[in-house]
């Protein structure tokens, strides 16, 4: 097998252009300056980012560069259920518009920076606050991993590659570079280097729709090509809701369990209104558009031809479906283009991997350290401690993409995905005036962990959808995130109404929602 | 405090359960035909829904929005 050539063009203009948004991120600082030493201001950049920052900020966070790498590669090798990106990035707007903004409000008022925070004051259980804390800090790790896998599978593209230690010294320099502007500009280096991030990737989708049907012989053309049963979901069968279920529930469960994130979080928390994120809810789907031109490349690499070409057989190899669009972008564009393509890319890994080592820092400094470790830690303390573990987390992301195989980080993000969504009650919830009991929510939490853990294991963590059987010999396939989640719910609800029933009136006026300023 | 007036939730909102019940159905778009400029219904409905997904999302913000100064949260 020959292996991938070296793009010297393509090479130059990447480093180009990694070194200016290297330069732009420790500019970051400096731009509407505020005093770093505090987590208020490198944590969340001063809950300053208006409408045009926050769509940038927001949009780089959101659609990640390892969304970007694979979705497409899920078209290629899947077919049609790869484009359930597309209808759940539709339904995380009502949501953002509907829920998002109270919790902002609520976090300015008391000042909290982060999910579990609201969810110690709202219900007065450290412990309750504990288990969202920790749910988030594991969820996050292996996304920041995959980020760094989107990278790897460009800087091969490029031509990149060595023996041993020379195999990984891209990835590592990439990393420093990562690391340090996050280190030193907190949240305004992601805000700011999303804006050329996301430049360049309207840029690349824009010209692929255009310039490949164009090479291909129009859009019929590329659909023409794709055999029957990868251009539509195939009919489910009697007894069962077959792959309808599949692709409706993984979207629907995907958009609930979005926001859940602590990157979305922060993301939504560094908004300077309310206003503001009602706002981007009409705006942001324009990144929705692109997401689902971009799926698309994965017909287009179909229609190319590219996983037979010889010259790709090397990447192929080694990233599996992932490689499918770094290869359609080297042979469907001029070096130079390729150069801004994956760059575009290796930005798009850059942002969001910065923003997830930062609501990672907040959540441990301001829900773990502060409350367990060292009560009564000054902001410069804290600081100092969330910034120190911004470097922890994202050593740690690095250790496990070079120790580990790439699908262990793969099969860990979708356990992440399960395990995040089980905090909605204690948090979405916990915006309603209900008097639902922390130790209910907390018992529902875990129940949601086990029967959803239970239920990736059951499929060897490979798949994310579930068959359930139900009476009737009746089968339904869903996401097994969004089943736990309603085992969860269940509990939560069941047990808080039980709870209630049996507690005095006076000791009904001292629920935590009597007392919680909302 | 001084209480700030901010938009609340209005009867607009219901809009905003449209996208959902338009993509959660899968049944209703999931068929080759009939195709627009080659991409077949199952793409261009979807994208389509992108759009009116931002629309709608604009039109309740406008109508909630609509009277409040500019500083309300």
């Amino acid at each position: 097998m020959t292996d991938l050539v070296l793009q010297p063009v393509a090479l130059a203009v990447f480093a180009a252009l990694f070194v200016l948004v290297t330069v732009m991120g420790f500019m970051g600082a400096r731009w509407r300056r505020g005093d770093l030493d505090t987590l208020h201001e490198w944590g969340l950049g001063g809950r300053r980012f208006g409408t045009v920052v926050s769509w940038f900020l927001l949009g780089g966070d959101l659609y990640t560069a390892y969304t970007f790498v694979a979705v497409p590669a899920l078209i290629y090798s899947a077919g049609a259920i790869g484009f359930f990106a597309v209808p759940y990035t539709i339904l995380i707007y009502p949501i953002l518009y509907s829920v998002f903004p109270r919790l902002w409000r609520i976090c300015l008022r008391h000042g909290y920076l982060t999910a579990p925070e609201f969810v110690r004051g709202r219900f007065d259980s450290r412990a309750l606050s504990l288990a969202v804390a920790v749910t988030g800090i594991l969820a996050t790790m292996p996304y920041i991993a995959l980020q760094l896998v989107g990278m790897q599978v460009v800087i091969a593209a490029l031509g990149l590659q060595g023996t041993g230690l020379w195999a990984d010294l891209p990835l590592f320099v990439a990393f420093v570079v990562l690391a340090a502007f996050t280190y030193t500009s907190g949240l305004r280096a992601p805000a700011i280097i999303a804006v050329v991030k996301d430049l360049l990737i309207y840029a690349t989708v824009i010209a692929a729709a255009v310039v490949i049907p164009m090479h291909l012989g129009g859009w019929g053309k590329i659909f023409a090509a794709i055999p029957a049963a990868k251009l539509t979901l195939p009919v489910p069968g009697p007894n069962t809701l077959g792959s309808y279920g599949a692709y409706a529930t993984l979207a629907l469960g995907s958009a609930l369990a979005l926001f859940l994130y602590p990157h979305s979080m922060t993301g939504i928390l560094a908004a300077s209104s309310g206003r503001v994120l009602r706002r981007n809810a009409a705006l942001l789907p324009a990144y929705s558009f692109i997401l689902g031109l971009l799926a698309l490349l994965g017909f287009m690499a179909i229609g190319y031809g590219v996983g037979h070409a010889p010259q790709y057989a090397a990447g192929f190899h080694r990233y599996g479906p992932n490689f499918a669009v770094p290869a359609l972008i080297l042979a469907a564009f001029p070096p130079w283009f390729a150069g801004v393509a994956f760059a575009a890319i290796a930005i798009g890994a850059l942002v969001p991997a910065s923003i997830m080592s930062i609501a990672t820092a907040n959540i441990f400094t301001r829900d773990i350290y502060k409350v367990f470790l060292k009560p009564g830690a000054t902001d410069l303390q804290e600081s100092r401690m969330a910034k120190l573990v911004s470097l922890v987390v994202k050593l740690g992301a690095l250790a496990f993409i070079l120790v580990l195989p790439t699908t262990a980080a793969i099969q860990f993000q979708l356990l992440g995905g399960i395990w995040i969504i089980q905090t909605l009650p204690a948090v979405m919830l916990g915006l309603l005036r209900w008097k639902l009991r922390p130790g209910a929510l907390l018992l529902g939490w875990a129940c949601g962990m086990a029967v959803g853990t239970a239920m990736a294991a059951s499929t060897h963590f490979k798949s994310a959808t579930f068959a359930l059987h139900l009476p009737g010999a009746f089968i339904a396939p869903g996401y097994a995130a969004l089943y736990a989640l309603i085992v969860n719910l269940v509990v939560a609800l069941v047990l808080s109404a039980v709870l209630n029933a049996i507690r005095s009136a006076e000791a009904a006026t001292r629920d935590p929602a009597e007392r919680f300023g909302f | 405090m001084p209480k700030t007036p901010r938009p609340g939730a209005t009867f607009w909102r219901l809009l905003l359960l449209l996208p959902i019940v338009a993509v959660v159905w899968v049944p209703f778009y999931d068929h080759v035909g009939p195709t627009l400029w080659g991409w077949p219904f199952f793409y261009w409905y979807q994208m389509l829904w992108v759009l009116l997904t931002a629309i709608i999302t604009g039109v309740v913000f406008l109508m909630e929005d609509a009277g409040y100064a500019d500083d309300a949260r």
